[in-house]
Formats: structure tokens, sequence, C-alpha cells
């Protein structure tokens, strides 16, 4: 037998390993799929087009919205857009169905690194093409751009990625449904409507009554968009508690995708395979 | 000692019925009837490490489903297993490095990308380093006689070195017990004459224990020298293949060349026919009435050449299969 690394003493190096040869070959992977994910990058320009409906309605300055302020916010929403895309529900459905699932479950990882390194490959191949983007609309439009100050990028940054994997964990806990129910996925088109809702992706928070803004509050909605859209274009926010509140949801979410794995498997047919 | 020990194992699927229609369909919606299909009725065995089993059966006599339990895919209703003193469903690292599943009609490798990617994957998923794992993959490269193929992407692969590939990846981490489920399925004759040979060989190697489900018998003759056949979830027949054939052949296969073509119907007397093409014949004859048969063809029929042997496993197999369904 070869030599295994020794799991006590290299744990962490071992996932590191782990992360990276998945990585690598996810990352060449999307590559491969790189005309599609352009597409898919495209397909994501929803806040731009709520900018442009918010700054022609009156009633943006009811709200004390201004240009800079409708602009900056629905910038930073795009792109938190761009690197928040999660499609595990599908993909895992299909695997399930497939029997594809089969041979990740016999190897010593859980699979669900599997599918949460592969979103992340593919959010590191969107980066030029969100770049490229950003720099075409502030050409087009120079009076979009601003300029946020360099905690407030890394901030911003460190939230995306927290709200990337909240918004895995709600999806990973929902994709465990395939295990009762072959179709799960119709799910995910189930949660989009509160995501475009509440998640400030329509409307600036603000902009909703109190008991609304209450209720959208009270999910982790916002957490997914609104919250590291407002630390990106610099508007005030309670960072400590953002980052909190968003920590608790993948805490729930964590705990709950685990019970739901566990009893999942017992349901498991193997299917396909 | 043994390797893999199963005792009273039974798996039941519930599968809900369907009347064909928009009636069946909105009786399915608010009524829906399931069924319980036991795939898996009560089965015990042993196998002894370095063994390689042949498991047989029709489609659907519960031989995948056997093997997802013992690599611990799924939960079995009832019964014990225990494969190297562990319990497969919980799946425990130490037992998923010492297993490996190979399903013939399925892959694992990225589909997308050279073959390589997949086993450099695979290589980090055991732990193994990129020392060892260049050496493994060039060591069973060798032993599958795969050379530039693991540079192409997987899609562009025949299916023969698609399967090799696989085999390679599902064989890094040195599994000691390997459960194949259909490993040649859809190959030509010489992709499956090299699979078996690779098989043979990595068992002859690494003493590893071979648990093999195949429909060819040619997998099973040139492998297996125990055979479990089942049918309808049951075992009835757990012994060796030699005495398969001594056992339940109570006949023996009779090839007739003859010098002018004869008219079929008049083998009947002789025994039943297996083959009539113009000159050649095979007949299948009871033992107990051998001599005199040979004795009238010999005087009745222009015969250019005669051959007495047993008849081929897979008669015997699937006359015992239809025997057991009945």
């Amino acid at each position: 037998m070869g030599r295994i690394l020794p799991s006590s003493v290299n744990s962490i190096k071992r996932y590191f390993y782990i992360f990276r040869s998945l990585f690598i070959s996810q990352y060449a992977l999307m590559i491969e799929y790189r005309a599609e994910i352009v597409l898919w990058a495209l397909s994501g320009i929803l806040p731009l087009i709520m900018l442009t409906i918010w700054k022609e309605a009156d009633i943006s300055k009811e709200f004390g919205f201004n240009h800079k302020w409708l602009s900056s916010y629905f910038i930073s929403a795009f792109i938190v857009r761009q690197f928040t895309a999660v499609w595990v529900m599908v993909i895992f459905e299909k695997d399930n169905i497939e029997g594809k699932l089969s041979p990740y479950l016999l190897q010593p990882i859980n699979p669900f690194w599997r599918y949460y390194i592969s979103h992340i490959a593919e959010q590191f191949i969107r980066i030029p093409f969100v770049f490229i983007m950003l720099l075409l609309l502030f050409v087009l439009e120079p009076s979009f751009f601003w300029s946020p100050s360099l905690i407030r990028i890394i901030l911003a940054i460190i939230a995306i990625f927290s709200a990337f994997t909240l918004r895995f964990l709600i999806h990973w806990f929902f994709s465990m449904l395939c295990f009762w129910t072959d179709r799960a996925s119709s799910i995910e088109r189930l949660l989009m409507i509160p995501y475009l809702f509440l998640s400030g992706l329509v409307a600036p928070l603000e902009a909703f009554p109190p008991v609304i803004r209450f209720v959208a509050l009270s999910t982790p909605f916002p957490y997914i968009l609104s919250f590291p859209s407002k630390i990106l274009s610099g508007q005030d926010v309670n960072i400590i508690n953002g980052y909190l509140v968003m920590f608790i949801w993948m805490l729930i979410f964590l705990l709950l995708g685990r019970v739901a794995w566990k009893f999942g498997l017992r349901k498991y047919s193997g299917m396909g395979a | 000692m043994a390797i893999v020990r199963v005792e009273r194992l039974s798996k039941s699927y519930l599968i809900s019925e369907k009347q064909p229609g928009l009636a069946g369909s909105l009786k399915h919606l608010f009524a829906r009837t399931n069924t319980s299909v036991r795939a898996v009725d009560n089965i015990s065995f042993e196998i002894e490490a370095g063994e390689i089993v042949g498991f047989i059966g029709s489609n659907g006599a519960g031989k995948t489903t056997t093997l997802k339990m013992l690599c611990g895919l799924i939960h079995p209703t009832s019964g014990s297993i225990s494969v190297s003193g562990y319990k497969p469903i919980h799946r425990k690292t130490a037992f998923l490095k010492n297993i490996t599943l190979v399903m013939g009609q399925k892959q694992q490798l990225i589909w997308d990308l050279p073959a390589l990617d997949s086993l450099h994957v695979n290589a980090s998923v055991y732990g193994i380093s990129d020392t060892d794992r260049d050496e493994r993959i060039e060591e069973l490269s060798a032993m599958l006689d795969l050379k530039d193929e693991l540079n192409r992407p997987v899609r562009k692969l025949s299916l023969g070195e698609r399967m090799k590939c696989e085999l390679l990846a599902s064989l890094i981490h040195r599994p000691s017990i390997l459960f194949l489920d259909e490993p040649t399925l859809g190959l030509d004759i010489n992709a499956q004459i090299r699979v078996r040979e690779f098989l043979r060989e990595y068992n002859k190697k690494y003493r590893s224990t071979v648990i093999l489900t195949s429909h060819y018998m040619g997998d099973i003759k040139s492998l297996c020298k125990r055979i479990i056949l089942i049918n309808n979830g049951r075992i009835f027949y757990d012994g060796l293949l030699a005495t398969l054939t001594k056992t339940y052949s109570s006949s023996s296969f009779i090839s007739i060349e003859l010098t002018k073509a004869v008219n079929p119907v008049l083998f009947k007397e002789f025994g039943e026919i297996i083959e009539c093409d113009e000159l050649l014949v095979r007949l299948l004859v009871p033992r107990s009435s051998l001599k005199e048969t040979l004795f009238k063809l010999l005087n009745q029929m222009p015969i250019k050449d005669l051959e007495v042997n047993d008849p081929p496993t897979e008669q015997i197999i699937a006359k015992l299969l239809r025997s057991v369904s009945l």
C-alpha cells in the first residue's frame, strides 16, 4: 500500500489537497462550459433593469433614493447576484435520478464538497466576464461609477462569499427532498419568489412598508443580496449585526441539511445504478 | 477467514402502482396503491478473502440490490452484513478506502475532461500522495494497456477504453474488495478478454476479493471458481462452478458434422435438438441412454465427425433458472 497522509497530523493539509484537486478539475470543467457561463452571467442583469426602472420612477425620491444611491445599490446587487448563483438542486436531482450519486457516496468525502467546490470554481470563471460587463457599464454611463473604500471592498468580498454559502446551504437542504420525491428541483422555482421580493433584488428593503420589511428581515433572503450589496455600495448598514444573523442562518441550514442528509440516505435506493 | 458475511439479508421496495389513462392517473393521485416488492429474500453466504465469486441471475433477480447493500449504498430491510468487519451502511472512511464498486452501465469519470483529471481527483479524495498516485496510474495503465487514452476527453473514448479508464479510477486506491456489476457490459470480445485478464491479474497481485455479476458466461467461466445463483431474491445454488456442471447436468452434448444434409425432424428421436444448420447438428442427449444413442446415430446417419461433451454452462444455468422460476 502506498503512503497515505496521516489524518491526525495532516487533516487540514489533506482537506486542502482535496479542495485543490476538486477545484482544479471543476475549474477545468467550467472552462469547457465558458460560453454557457457567459450567457448565465448575462442573464443575471435583472438588478440593472431594476436600476433603470427605479431611476425613472417618480416614487424613488419619496423613499429618499437619489441617483447615486440607486446606481451604487443596484450595481452592487448585480455583482452580488453574479457571485451567489446556486444551481445545486437541479444538478443534485439529476445525479440522484441518473445514479451518479452512487460513486460519490462510496468515496471517503461527503458529496456536499463536490457540489460546493464546483460552484466556487464556476464563480471564479465569472470574474473576468463580470469585470468586462462593469467596465462597459461605467464607460457607457460614467455617472454610475462609485469607489468604495478598501475596507468596504474586503468586507463585501467576505459578505458575498458568506451570502453564497448561505444560499448554497438553503438550496442544499431543499435538495435533500430528492430522496423523498424524485422531482424536487421545482422547489427551486418556489424559492425564487421570496428570493426576488424579500432579498432586495426587485426593490431596496427601504421601499417596503415597515411590517413587510420586518418580515423580510426575519428571513435569510436579505442577507443573501441586500446586506452584501449595501456594504459594497458604501451605504449605512449594521455590519456586525448582519454578519451575525447571516452566521446564525448558515448554522441553522447547516444543521437542517445534516439531519435531512442523514434521514434522506435511508431513503436512497441507488436508482439508475 | 470470511471477509464478507451475509446473514438472512432481505430488501423490500415499496412500488406505487398506477393504472394507465386519465382515470388511472386521477385514482393514483387520490388513492395511491403501494405494493411491497421483495428484491432480496432472506439470503445468507460467506466469501473468503481472495475469492472471486460470480453472482448470477436473470434481470431483476436481486443481484445488483445485493451488491448495493454490500457496499453500503442502500439500507437492508432486515438481516446483517459484515464486510471486512464493518457494517457497510455506516460507510466509515476505513471501509470506503477498502472497497470499490464498478458498474458497467454507469460511469464516474468526468465526461468532458481527460480521464487523468478524474484520476487526480480520486487520488486526492483517497489521500494518496502525488508520487504514489503517479506510480499507481503508471502501473495500472500498463496492466490495462492504456497509453494516450488517459489524456483524451472521456467523451472521445471508445466504450472499451472508457471501461478500462473506469477500472483504473475505481482501483487507484487499491481496494481489497471489488464489487463489479456487469463490468464487461456492451464491450466487444477483445475488450471483454482484456478486462477479464486485468481482473485476474489484479486479484492475483493484490489478493483482492471480487464479487462479480455478469450476464456473459465468458466472464464467469474465466474468472470464477465459485458461483452464487439467485432468482426472485433467493439463492438456489452456492458452490463451485465445476460441481454445478456435474451435478445438474444429466445430459450430454453431442456435436455432429454430417457428410450430407438430413431432414432435421429425423434427429428428434435421438434427443433434444439444440442447433441444426444443414451439415451441423447439436443434440442434448440423456446420459443414461448415451451409449445406445451414439450407436444408433453412427448406424443411421451420414456422420463425418462426432464429439461428445458436457453441455455448455450457459445452458445448465439457463435451464436451472427456468426450472426455479416455474
